[in-house]
């Protein structure tokens, strides 16, 4: 197989995650599109690492390896990543990016309150599922 | 151990007990009493030691470099002739007491470790100024009872009586001490070393350039520290501090030390007529004035206060006279029974629960509830009004007598002026020390009225050390007079016919004047009701202290004295009352003089400050702060915004590398 195949089928891959981490609201839609760039990328490393292997420059498969690191920390990430996505929805009723803004500048006090409210509701939660 | 070694740990030890009380103060409160009593009580034996072992013969001398200063060298030099061997032995009995007299009259004091440590430091400062031969090593000790002073006169901080008394004290004493330093580095400079034997021996040749400025600068810094007029005025005022300190003060260390530092280098200040001229004038002004204000005054620690000016102003007229062996002896007398005034009048203040003498003459019976203090304070007031046999008889009558011999032209080293100015002086402060002197008892004991409040017994510690104090108050003065020229200059003491006399003869008149206008005025007392009494009676003789000095000017309008018909001291006075009040308008001179216009450039360089200054640091940080709220204007909070930025960047350098890469 050509390497332009698999070459193209990851740049493919790669926009449409970027597309999505860029334009999507749900946050774990956002979290999908960056699976797929990190897929987009596991797919360029092992299609050079056999296209390398072949013409015996570099045997020790090293892209494939780094590959199932990849896949190691990508399923770890996404854990965490959706554990957060849950933990803001179950506080803030909603996981929707553009609404998620307690970082901008002149947020003010509102954000707070919001912030100790929402502590305040989690601690209750914790308390009734331990 | 050797002499040295003694004298060496004469001053090291209160030095270490203070140390040790402000480390262990808060630790271990069992501690600080005997931390405070016994290091003191150890330095005390050793001055005895030393003492003995000199015995008025040769001097003590030894120096050691601690290391190479430049061009005048500075030793840790001990110089222990009788003059120093004795006061040491003063200083020690003085604070041994006042230390023992504290653990009672501040037994409940949340603050006693701090009090306990700076008065042992304080008694090691002026143990350092007695020993040392060095006027470098002396100057320490001079300006570390400075600080301490400030320090103990502050102690009752929440009174703004005390706050204010002791910055002034601290500002007034550093008023002479700017000259004083002045003084001793051109003294150093011209005879070429610090040691105080290597001076007297530059003055002895006549080496000295200048000996009139350098005494005159000098005696800047021994008018501020010996409370000699025109410094004189933050004494009074340092009335606001515990009664033991005012003894500490008054009676052995800060006030002593400028009239021993000029009975150390007298033969400098003899080298300039001016400068014995000077002194003269300052103690004959000193004498007599501060002997009217003490007539006036109704607190009876400023009356005390006063006295001790007056009585520093003979020791400072017999050294104008050229005879440190008078004013040493004098200072010996006076320590002891001024010392012993102040303590019986802290026992005083406790029973009475006030320290205007106004009223406690409302008051009947005050002397049985306190007779210890009552017997000893009598025979302090007789020392102090020089009735024989006290011990201040044959001190004051030495001065008297010195004086005259001054006056009649029979020495050389001190001009006959001098003589008659401080003869005349003394005569007229004789009489006028006996008049409140007995003013002073009058009052305190023989008040009629309501009974006085019964407090219940005084601590037993308070009342042992003054009759401690008591027997040299009483015969000190009688023992000593024929020893001491063996330990001083060799120079008689006894008391002249003449002066004994003319003496003693003022001094009774004054007392009877007094007593006279007493029975005169005590007849009105009864009709003007007066009274500012402590509201906490119970409390320990401190607080009644802290409170009676708070409530005085609430309760009379001023700190000094008291609307009171009944005083005798306003019948004496007459017209003079008003101005003697108040110290003769020299606080008011000062406030025009030096404090408003200090205010006024405060004032200035705050206008500079906050309206010159702060517009170019405001103007100078006004670009930035737009800068910054232009930048932060990009945190909209989306990370969606956020990660397009990041795309956009990469893909621009990205572009740049590639074009980079090509050579396009």
């Amino acid at each position: 197989m050509h390497l332009a195949y698999p070459a193209v089928l990851s740049a493919l891959l790669f926009c449409t995650g970027l597309y999505g981490v860029l334009a999507r609201r749900n946050a774990i839609l956002v979290l999908m599109s960056v699976e797929l760039m990190l897929n987009a990328v596991n797919l360029n490393l092992v299609a050079f690492d056999v296209w390398l292997s072949r013409a015996a420059e570099e045997t020790l498969h090293s892209g494939q390896a780094l590959t199932l690191f990849t896949i190691a920390i990508a399923a770890a990430e996404i854990g965490i990543g959706l554990a957060i996505v849950l933990a803001v929805h179950r506080n803030r009723g909603t996981a929707d990016i553009d609404r998620l803004r307690d970082t901008a500048e002149g947020h003010g006090p509102d954000g707070t309150d919001n912030d100790t409210a929402a502590t305040g509701t989690a601690a209750e939660k914790a308390e009734a599922t331990a | 151990m050797t002499t040295t070694t003694l004298a060496v740990l004469v001053p090291l030890l209160p030095f270490l007990g203070a140390a040790a009380g402000l480390l262990l103060g808060r630790g271990a409160p069992g501690f600080v009493r005997p931390l405070a009593v016994l290091p003191t009580l150890a330095a005390l034996v050793l001055a005895v030691l030393v003492a003995s072992r000199q015995g008025g013969g040769r001097p003590v001398d030894a120096a050691t470099e601690l290391t190479p200063t430049g061009s005048v060298l500075i030793e840790l030099a001990l110089h222990i002739d009788g003059f120093a061997a004795l006061v040491a032995v003063l200083v020690g009995c003085v604070a041994t007491c006042v230390q023992i007299y504290s653990t009672g009259y501040l037994r409940d004091d949340p603050r006693y470790p701090s009090y306990a440590a700076l008065v042992s430091l304080f008694t090691s400062a002026m143990f350092l100024v007695v020993y040392s031969g060095d006027l470098m090593v002396l100057l320490v000790g001079w300006e570390i009872m400075g600080i301490c002073s400030y320090f103990l006169v502050g102690h009752y901080w929440e009174t703004p009586e005390a706050r204010a008394a002791s910055l002034k004290a601290f500002l007034v004493t550093k008023l002479g001490d700017v000259p004083f330093l002045i003084g001793l580095l051109a003294l150093a400079t011209e005879a070429g070393s610090f040691r105080i034997t290597t001076i007297l021996g530059a003055v002895a040749n006549g080496s000295l350039d200048h000996p009139t400025l350098i005494a005159l600068l000098l005696l800047a810094g021994v008018a501020g520290k010996s409370a000699q007029f025109p410094l004189h005025t933050w004494l009074p005022d340092a009335m606001a501090g515990p009664t033991p300190v005012s003894a500490l003060i008054h009676a052995a260390t800060m006030v002593a030390a400028g009239v021993y530092f000029v009975a150390r280098l007298l033969p400098l200040f003899e080298a300039s007529r001016a400068a014995m001229v000077v002194l003269a004038a300052m103690a004959a002004v000193t004498m007599v004035g501060s002997a009217l204000a003490a007539l006036a005054q109704d607190d009876i620690k400023r009356v005390l206060a006063y006295s001790t000016i007056g009585q520093l102003g003979y020791m400072t007229g017999a050294l104008a006279a050229g005879d440190r062996g008078a004013a040493v002896f004098h200072l010996l007398t006076h320590g002891a029974f001024k010392a012993l005034l102040f303590l019986a009048a802290g026992v005083i203040i406790h029973a009475a629960g006030t320290n205007s003498l106004a009223a406690m003459s409302r008051m009947r019976g005050l002397r049985d509830r306190v007779p210890d203090a009552y017997w000893t304070m009598s025979v302090a007031l007789l020392a102090l009004a020089a009735v024989p046999p006290f011990s201040g008889f044959f001190s004051k009558e030495s001065v008297l007598g010195v004086a005259e011999h001054v006056a009649t032209g029979h020495t050389e080293h001190a001009p006959g002026a001098a003589g008659w100015t401080v003869l005349l002086a003394g005569l007229i402060t004789a009489l006028l020390t006996a008049a409140y002197a007995t003013r002073l008892w009058l009052l305190a004991f023989r008040g009629q009225g309501a009974e006085a409040p019964d407090h219940g017994r005084q601590p037993v510690v308070m009342n042992a050390v003054l009759w401690v104090l008591a027997v040299p108050s009483l015969a000190l003065g009688g023992l000593a007079f024929r020893l001491l020229p063996d330990w001083f200059d060799g120079r008689d003491l006894t008391p002249t016919l003449t002066t004994s006399v003319l003496g003693t003869g003022v001094a009774l008149t004054g007392g009877i004047v007094t007593y006279a206008a007493w029975r005169h005025t005590t007849a009105l007392a009864a009709r003007t009701p007066l009274g500012a009494v402590a509201a906490h009676p119970e409390g320990d003789a401190a607080l009644v202290e802290a409170e009676a000095i708070a409530t005085h000017r609430p309760a009379y309008g001023n700190v000094a004295s008291a609307p009171d018909p009944a005083d005798p001291g306003r019948l004496l006075l007459g017209p003079l009352h008003r101005h003697a009040a108040v110290g003769f308008h020299l606080d008011a001179v000062y406030e025009a003089l030096f404090v408003r216009p200090v205010q006024a450039g405060a004032s200035l360089v705050r206008f500079l400050d906050r309206e010159v200054v702060d517009t170019y640091v405001r103007g100078a940080a006004a670009l930035p702060r737009w800068l910054g709220a232009a930048v932060r204007r990009a945190q909209t909070g989306n990370v969606q915004t956020y990660v397009s930025a990041l795309l956009a960047g990469t893909v621009v350098l990205a572009v740049a590398a590639v074009l980079v890469a090509t050579g396009a």
